[in-house]
């Protein structure tokens, strides 16, 4: 796999969509949940707002707007940009 | 043919799951418009076709992977009850991610219902969900509803009636993979139309960047005006009526029992009791419903993700927010809304630092205080905003030294869902926020006033060496307030208010006497009356902000922590730093 084309979702802009490749930590405690609410490899992720402060970000994840933050949600690696 | 079908109501949050529950059974329940509201499991009965269905309503959950305790609740219910049949209720606008669980229950129960629910806000956004195909893909009978508007809920009871086992279906994968594969059969979007773009377009607002904390303060500032304007008229009224009860009670207890025990009976117990009512009551029943409206619009979770980023630097997190903004409508209700936090360690931070917010009961009394500083408009409306920043400001202080202190941690990773805004139904918001929280709270408050109004009464009444105990008390509690910028009478009042908070400055100013009903004041007078001047305000302005609170938070706090330990924290730390800001003014003024 090419690395240049990997990316964290917490580098997702908003309005950016791009596909999920891998959980880079699947040991981290909110792996399971993540999964859960279906950020599983070759789902669409979009980012949709930052908050106010930069951080955390929201995310449209299968019909759903979930906010994650920055440290969590770099744990999830994405594709290029669709 | 057993006669009694039981049935188990699954679900992720905020799918309308308890709505789908109370329309099914007519029990009242509460249902908001944030996740994870549902703490354990309801259970309502309704009949159809000669059979009773005997319905749980599990928690809502995302998986059943059993991670946090109302997974593992639901998924023990489905593993042990066995109940007949499973209705898992779906959101019709994500029914991905909804029907991800659908499938982790289908793997464990063979009869399973598809409630595909609000398919009349997805027909709105344009979201057409085809059925049969989702029928006949899963194997399980699959009914529509839009519960809030009734459809769709007969078909759904007979459904459980005549429920099935599965018919073997042909989908293969994690749960996750058949839930995207039904989607993206059995779903439809209408073409050129984004289902997300109206709620996107309020975020924009909501959370913009620069809009974000100007319409949270301005949406605050509207609640508070209309609480404490409302309230004013409304405690009047009831101030009127219940004095009114007051007096024939007074009189009929008077003829029916001996002097003293009839004066304690009505003066101390059912006065003090009318009292906490008639103060109580009006800011409840206005701040409530107007808090359950923004909860079921759906701004709340906003709220708490727009400041999540301050709390995450204290230890904390954003939901906090929401339970110091409950808080500010009652101290009590505030700690029992920490129940949304999921840390263990996070829910104690923001237990204990909630009274460091003043309630509707501590608000009025600030205003007052204030009044006696001979300010403007303009520098009183400052000072009040300071105090509040004040108080906001002591609470991430405090969160951040228990967060390096007794409740050391770091901020645990969280998920916070942004559901879509929705048109809240006024009148079932009304009806929910005063039977759920305004009763509620009011129940604990009367059980604590009745005994304390009596304590009080006696001790204003009871004469030894020719002083009143409570004149000796005063005397006795003279050195603490004077050391404190207060004095003795002012000291005991806060002591004594312990009930509820409202009836500290009518104690100080008529010295156990204030619990008769109807009394009113002249603030500012009465405080140059007893010689206290700009410092001694000032220092019962912090010290009404920042001391032990009431009575029934402290109940609740140990209903709610269920350490005794915990409790007296929550009432030590505001009192040490109040009274050390009250050390510190006088010894800088005084």
């Amino acid at each position: 796999m090419n690395n240049k084309n990997i990316r964290s979702l917490s580098d997702l802009r908003p309005g950016e969509t791009a596909a999920v490749l891998f959980l880079t930590d699947p040991a981290h405690d909110l792996a399971e949940r993540l999964t859960d609410l279906g950020l599983t490899a070759g789902s669409a992720v979009t980012c949709t707002m930052k908050s106010p402060l930069g951080d955390p970000c929201a995310y449209l994840i299968r019909g759903a707007v979930i906010a994650l933050r920055r440290a969590d949600a770099s744990i999830v690696a994405v594709g290029e940009v669709l | 043919m057993n006669a009694t079908i039981t049935a188990a109501l699954a679900g992720n949050p905020n799918v309308g799951k308890s709505t789908v529950f109370n329309a099914l059974t007519g029990m009242h329940q509460h249902t908001g418009n944030w996740a994870g509201k549902t703490v354990g499991c309801a259970e309502g009965t309704f009949s159809g076709e000669g059979r009773t269905v005997i319905l749980t309503d599990l928690p809502g959950i995302y998986s059943l992977s059993s991670h946090s305790p109302e997974e593992e609740a639901a998924r023990d219910f489905l593993a042990d009850a066995r109940p007949d049949t499973v209705v898992c209720v779906c959101d019709a606008c994500c029914l991905e991610r909804s029907l991800i669980l659908a499938m982790q229950i289908c793997d464990l129960a063979d009869d399973v219902i598809l409630c595909v629910n609000l398919i009349d806000e997805a027909e709105k956004k344009g979201i057409t969900v085809d059925r049969e195909k989702l029928e006949s893909l899963t194997g399980c009978p699959v009914v529509l509803t839009a519960a809030r508007q009734n459809a769709g809920l007969a078909e759904l009871k007979s459904a459980v009636v005549h429920h099935r086992p599965r018919t073997p279906s042909n989908l293969m994968g994690t749960p996750a993979e058949r839930a995207e594969q039904l989607a993206r059969t059995c779903v439809t979007i209408r073409s050129g139309r984004d289902p997300t773009a109206r709620d996107r377009k309020i975020d924009r607002i909501l959370c913009g960047r620069f809009t974000a904390v100007p319409v949270m303060l301005l949406l605050l500032a509207f609640v508070f005006w209309l609480t404490l304007s409302g309230s004013g008229y409304l405690s009047d009224a009831l101030d009127t009526g219940l004095s009114f009860l007051a007096r024939h009670l007074r009189a009929f207890l008077l003829t029916i029992l001996p002097e003293n025990l009839a004066l304690l009976l009505a003066d101390g117990v059912a006065g003090t009791v009318f009292r906490v009512t008639a103060v109580m009551l009006p800011p409840m029943a206005i701040f409530f419903p107007l808090f359950t409206l923004l909860e079921d619009l759906g701004y709340l979770p906003r709220a708490a993700f727009s400041l999540d980023r301050c709390f995450a630097c204290c230890g904390s997190c954003g939901k906090q927010s929401l339970t110091m903004l409950m808080g500010l409508g009652c101290n009590a209700a505030g700690v029992t809304g920490c129940r949304i936090i999921d840390s263990p360690r996070e829910r104690l931070i923001a237990v204990l630092t909630n009274s460091l917010v003043p309630c509707n009961g501590r608000f009025p009394a600030i205003l007052a205080v204030l009044s006696c500083l001979g300010l403007g408009t303009v520098s009183s409306a400052a000072a009040m905003t300071g105090v509040l920043l004040l108080s906001v400001g002591m609470t991430f202080l405090v969160s951040k030294l228990l967060s390096v202190t007794i409740l050391r941690g770091t901020p645990s990773s969280f998920t916070l869902e942004l559901p879509p805004y929705r048109m809240p139904q006024v009148g079932r918001v009304i009806v929910r926020s005063v039977f759920d929280r305004t009763v509620f709270v009011l129940g604990r408050a009367v059980s604590v006033s009745a005994p304390a109004g009596a304590l009080i009464w006696l001790a204003a009444n009871t004469d030894i060496g020719g002083t009143s105990i409570y004149a000796h008390l005063t005397r006795l509690l003279d050195p603490v307030g004077r050391f404190a910028g207060m004095d003795g009478t002012l000291m005991l009042a806060f002591l004594f208010a312990l009930p509820a908070a409202e009836l500290m400055l009518p104690l100080a100013l008529a010295g156990g006497t204030a619990v008769s009903l109807a009394d009113t004041f002249d603030i500012p007078a009465a405080f140059a009356a007893n010689g206290w001047g700009p410092v001694t305000a000032v220092c019962v302005l912090l010290f009404t902000l920042f001391h032990f609170p009431c009575a029934t938070t402290l109940l609740t706090i140990k209903k709610e922590t269920g350490s005794v330990g915990y409790t007296v924290l929550a009432a030590v730390i505001p009192t040490v730093i109040g009274y050390g800001l009250c050390v510190g003014v006088r010894v800088l003024f005084g």
